[in-house]
C-alpha cells in the first residue's frame, strides 16, 4: 500500500502542468539546500574545536549540553513557519477501501524524510565523532548522546505538526505558551531555577548510563501518536479538507467614486488586497521595509556612498510596487477570462492598476519623510527615488507584467511562496534598481550630487509627461500576449 | 450611422477553424445567427462547444476565419464587449467578492448603478431561492450550483444583445433548471437578446432553443429548426444513427 502511495505522489510531482516552467526554481532551492547541508556538516565538524578555542576551560560538550533547549526551541520555531505536514491529496482517497491509518501513518512517517530532519544530523554525528575521538567520552556515551539528541530533533519535528494544527489559525492563543517561556527565561536569568540546567543534566546522565536514550524515543513514540489520533479525527472532509468559510461583509468604498471610470477597478484591487492572504502580507511587508533607512542612514560606513542611498530609496518608497506590481495582472489570474470577455477597455483596466500603484508610492514616500532627521541629502534622494519610480518603474513592470503567465492562488501565504514567480520576475526586479543606481552613481562621481538628483527625477518626469502614449504601448502588448496569458493562468498546480 | 442600423445577422462565423497540436478541434465553414435568436449547441463531449464559445468571445485565437460580432470581427476589435455578455465557468466569477459586490461591478461595467442594479436583482428572488442575497458569503464559499446561478444572472444584467452560456443547466438542482428555462424563453420573446446555449440535456436545449446545432468533433452535422419531432431526431442521432451519420458526413468532407 505505501509503495502506491509513493507512487502517486511521484507522479503528482512529475505530472505536474508546470514542472518544466518550475524547474529553475527547483534547481535553486537545491542550491539553497545544498549551502545549507555544507554550512550545517562544516559547524558540525568545526564545533568541537571552535568551542574549545573560545572557551578553553570548559568541556565543548557541557556546553553543547546546556544549549540544547535552545537550539531545540529555535529550531521548532523555524519548522514553524517554514515546514509543512506533507499533504497527500486525501480527498480521493476518502471512499476507496484503504484503512484510514494506513493514510495517516504514511503522512507522519513520510514527514521523517523532510530535509529539516537531515540537517542536524550532519550536525549531531561529526560532533559525536569529533568528541568521541578526542577522548572527552567514550564512545557508546557518544552514540547513545547522539541517539538521544536526534530523538528529541524528531519530536521537535512531530511537536511543530502538533503546534500547526493547534495555532495555525489562532496564533493568539500562541499567548500563554509565550508568556511560559517568558517566566522560564527570567527564572534562568534571575538564577532561580535554570531548566537548560535541567535538560543538560539530562544529557549527562544520558552520557553515563547510554541506554536511557531510549526515553527520548519514548517520547518520539508518544508524538506520534498523538500526531496519529489527533490526523485520524480530522479525516472527514467537512474537517480540515473542506476549509472554513469566513463571514464576509459587502463594502463597497464609495469614497472612490470621484476617480471616475477607474473607480470599478480600484474598490476591485483594494477588495483584492484587504480580502486574500498573499496581496494582504504586502502591505506589512511594505511598512516593516520602511525601516529599512534604519540600517543605512546612521552607518557611517555608506556616508561617502550616497549611491546606496538610492538603492534605499528607490526600495522603501516602492517596496509596495515592487511586490504588487510583478504580479500584474496575476492578481487577477482566477478570473482572467472574465476581465478579458467584459466590457472592459485595457488600458483602463492598466490605468487603474498604475493609480493604485502611485498612490502607495506617494503614501510611502510621506512616511519616509522623517528620515529627514539624517540629512537633506536623504530626503532629496528619496523624493527623486519617488518620481523615478513614478514615471520610469511603473509602465516597466506594467510592460513587463503582459509577459507574465503564472497563475497566483490569491489564498496562499507568501512566505517562501514562490508560486507565480518566473524568470521574467526575477529579473525585472534586478533593472528596476540597478539602473537608477548606476545613472546616480555615475553623475554624483564624475558632475555632482545635484545633476545626479535632477538627472533622476527629471526621468521620472518624462515618464509622466508621456504617460498617455506609453500606456498605448503596454495596452498593445497586453493586447499581443492576451491569448498566451489567460491560457498561461489557466494552469492551476504548483 | 449606418452601423446603428441594427443588422439582421447578429453573429456570423466563416471558415473558423481551431487547431492545437495538429488536431483540428473545430471547423465551421459558415455560421448565421440572426438577431434575436435562442440557439442551442449540442454534442459529445470533445465535439468543441467551449471552443466555439471561447472563439466567439475571443479568449482564444483562430488558426483560420473570423467570427463576425455585429460586424465587429472579434479579434480585431474589442467594439463588441459593450453588448455581448457571457458565463463560461467559474474563472468567470471573482471568488474574493460577495454576490452583491460582484453584481454591482459587472454592473458598472455595463454602466448601470447601483439601484439599476438592485431593481434587476428583485426580478431574481426566485431564482435565487433565498440563498445568494444577504448570506455574508464570498462567492468562492458558495456552492457550485449556486455560483452558475450568480453567473448566469450576471451575464444578463445591463440589457446585452447577445449573451452566451456554455452549459447552464449543468449543476443546477431540478427547480433553478425549470426556473431557468422559463426564464430564458420569457427573454428570447418579449427581448431582441440573441442568446446562445450549449448543453449535454437534449430535453433542456429543445424546450428553449428555437435553433439546434449538432457539433461532433469540430463540425457541424446538423443544424434544426426546433418543432416537435426536434427531441425525438436527437435522441436517435446520438443513440444509434450516430456513428453511422458522422462517417458519411466525414467522407461528405474528404470529398
Amino acid at each position: 500500500m505505501y509503495k502506491r502511495f509513493i507512487s502517486l505522489q511521484w507522479k503528482a510531482f512529475f505530472r505536474s502542468a508546470s514542472l518544466g516552467r518550475s524547474l529553475g526554481l527547483k534547481i535553486f532551492m537545491a542550491f539553497i539546500a545544498i549551502y545549507f547541508a555544507i554550512v550545517f556538516l562544516l559547524l558540525g565538524i568545526g564545533l568541537y574545536p571552535l568551542l574549545k578555542e573560545a572557551l578553553p576551560e570548559e568541556e565543548p560538550l557541557n556546553i553543547v549540553n546546556r544549549w540544547l533547549l535552545i537550539y531545540l526551541g529555535l529550531e521548532l520555531m523555524m519548522r514553524f513557519f517554514l515546514q509543512t505536514l506533507p499533504v497527500m491529496t486525501v480527498k480521493p482517497l476518502l471512499t476507496f477501501p484503504i484503512p484510514k491509518k494506513k493514510v495517516v501513518n504514511y503522512m507522519l512517517l513520510q514527514s521523517l524524510f523532510s530535509f529539516f530532519n537531515f540537517l542536524p544530523l550532519l550536525l549531531i554525528v561529526p560532533f559525536a565523532v569529533f568528541t568521541a575521538y578526542k577522548g572527552d567520552a567514550g564512545a557508546a556515551a557518544m552514540a547513545g548522546w547522539a541517539v538521544a539528541v536526534y530523538g528529541l530533533v524528531l519530536c521537535v519535528n512531530y511537536m511543530n505538526f502538533l503546534l500547526k494544527k493547534k495555532f495555525a489559525d489562532n496564533l493568539k492563543a500562541l499567548l500563554p505558551y509565550l508568556v511560559l517561556i517568558l517566566v522560564l527565561y527570567a527564572l534562568e536569568h534571575f538564577e532561580i531555577f535554570s531548566i537548560t540546567e535541567l535538560v543538560a543534566s539530562g544529557m549527562e546522565a544520558v552520557l553515563e548510563m547510554p541506554f536511557l536514550a531510549v526515553i527520548p524515543l519514548l517520547l518520539l513514540i508518544a508524538l506520534y501518536k498523538w500526531n496519529q489520533n489527533v490526523l485520524l479525527k480530522r479525516f472527514y472532509l467537512d474537517e480540515s479538507l473542506k476549509g472554513k468559510v469566513t463571514l464576509a461583509k459587502s463594502q463597497d468604498f464609495q469614497w472612490l467614486r470621484k476617480f471616475g471610470d477607474i473607480a470599478p477597478f480600484l474598490q476591485l484591487d483594494l477588495k483584492l488586497i484587504w480580502r486574500n492572504k498573499r496581496p494582504r502580507s504586502l502591505i506589512f511587508i511594505s511598512l516593516l521595509i520602511m525601516g529599512y533607512g534604519m540600517i543605512f542612514y546612521p552607518n557611517d560606513a555608506y556616508q561617502d556612498m550616497q549611491a546606496f542611498f538610492v538603492f534605499v530609496g528607490i526600495f522603501m518608497t516602492g517596496i509596495f510596487m515592487i511586490n504588487f506590481g510583478q504580479f500584474i495582472p496575476a492578481w487577477d489570474s482566477s478570473y482572467y477570462s472574465m476581465m478579458m470577455s467584459q466590457n472592459i477597455p485595457l488600458k483602463q483596466y492598466l490605468n487603474s492598476k498604475a493609480a493604485l500603484i502611485i498612490f502607495s508610492i506617494v503614501l510611502l514616500t510621506i512616511l519616509t519623510t522623517p528620515y529627514v532627521y539624517f540629512g537633506y541629502n536623504v530626503l532629496i534622494i528619496n523624493l527623486a527615488c519617488a518620481v523615478y519610480n513614478i514615471g520610469v518603474n511603473v509602465p516597466v513592470l506594467l510592460l513587463a507584467g503582459s509577459y507574465n503567465r503564472k497563475r497566483i492562488d490569491l489564498e496562499k501565504s507568501p512566505f517562501m511562496n514562490y508560486q507565480g514567480t518566473g524568470a521574467a520576475q526575477w529579473l525585472i526586479a534586478l533593472p528596476l534598481m540597478v539602473i537608477p543606481i548606476l545613472i546616480f552613481w555615475l553623475l554624483n562621481k564624475f558632475i555632482s550630487f545635484d545633476v545626479a538628483v535632477i538627472t533622476l527625477a527629471a526621468l521620472g518626469f518624462i515618464g509622466i509627461l508621456f504617460r498617455s502614449i506609453i500606456m498605448d504601448m503596454i495596452a498593445q502588448s497586453y493586447k499581443k500576449n492576451k491569448y498566451a496569458m489567460i491560457n498561461g493562468f489557466k494552469q492551476t498546480g504548483e | 450611422m449606418a452601423l446603428n442600423k441594427p443588422a439582421n445577422k447578429m453573429i456570423t462565423v466563416t471558415n473558423l477553424s481551431k487547431v492545437y497540436n495538429g488536431t483540428c478541434v473545430l471547423n465551421i465553414e459558415h455560421l448565421e445567427i440572426p438577431r434575436g435568436q435562442s440557439f442551442g449547441l449540442v454534442g459529445n463531449n470533445g465535439a468543441g462547444k467551449t471552443t466555439f464559445f471561447s472563439l466567439l468571445l475571443d479568449l482564444i485565437q483562430p488558426t483560420t476565419g473570423n467570427v463576425f460580432n455585429n460586424e465587429i470581427t472579434v479579434s480585431q476589435s474589442e467594439e463588441w464587449k459593450p453588448f455581448t455578455s457571457s458565463f463560461i465557468d467559474e474563472s468567470f466569477l471573482i471568488g474574493y467578492l460577495t454576490p452583491e459586490e460582484y453584481f454591482n461591478f459587472v454592473g458598472d461595467l455595463r454602466n448601470r448603478n447601483k439601484a439599476d442594479v438592485a431593481a434587476f436583482l428583485k426580478n431574481f428572488e426566485d431564482f435565487f431561492n433565498g440563498e445568494i442575497l444577504g448570506r455574508n458569503k464570498y462567492l468562492r464559499d458558495l456552492s457550485k450550483g449556486n455560483q452558475k446561478k450568480v453567473g448566469i444572472v450576471a451575464a444578463l444584467i445591463g440589457e446585452p444583445e447577445v449573451v452566451i452560456l456554455d452549459e447552464p443547466f449543468a449543476n443546477l438542482d431540478p427547480t433553478t433548471q425549470i426556473r431557468l428555462k422559463a426564464l430564458i424563453r420569457d427573454l428570447s420573446e418579449k427581448s431582441e437578446m440573441t442568446i446562445l446555449i450549449s448543453s449535454h440535456d437534449l430535453i433542456h436545449v429543445t424546450e428553449v432553443c428555437e435553433r439546434i446545432v449538432v457539433l461532433d468533433k469540430g463540425l457541424v452535422v446538423n443544424d434544426i429548426k426546433t418543432s416537435e419531432a426536434t427531441l425525438k431526431e436527437l435522441e436517435q442521432y446520438f443513440a444509434g444513427g450516430y456513428a453511422k451519420e458522422v462517417k458519411e458526413s466525414s467522407e461528405a468532407e474528404n470529398i
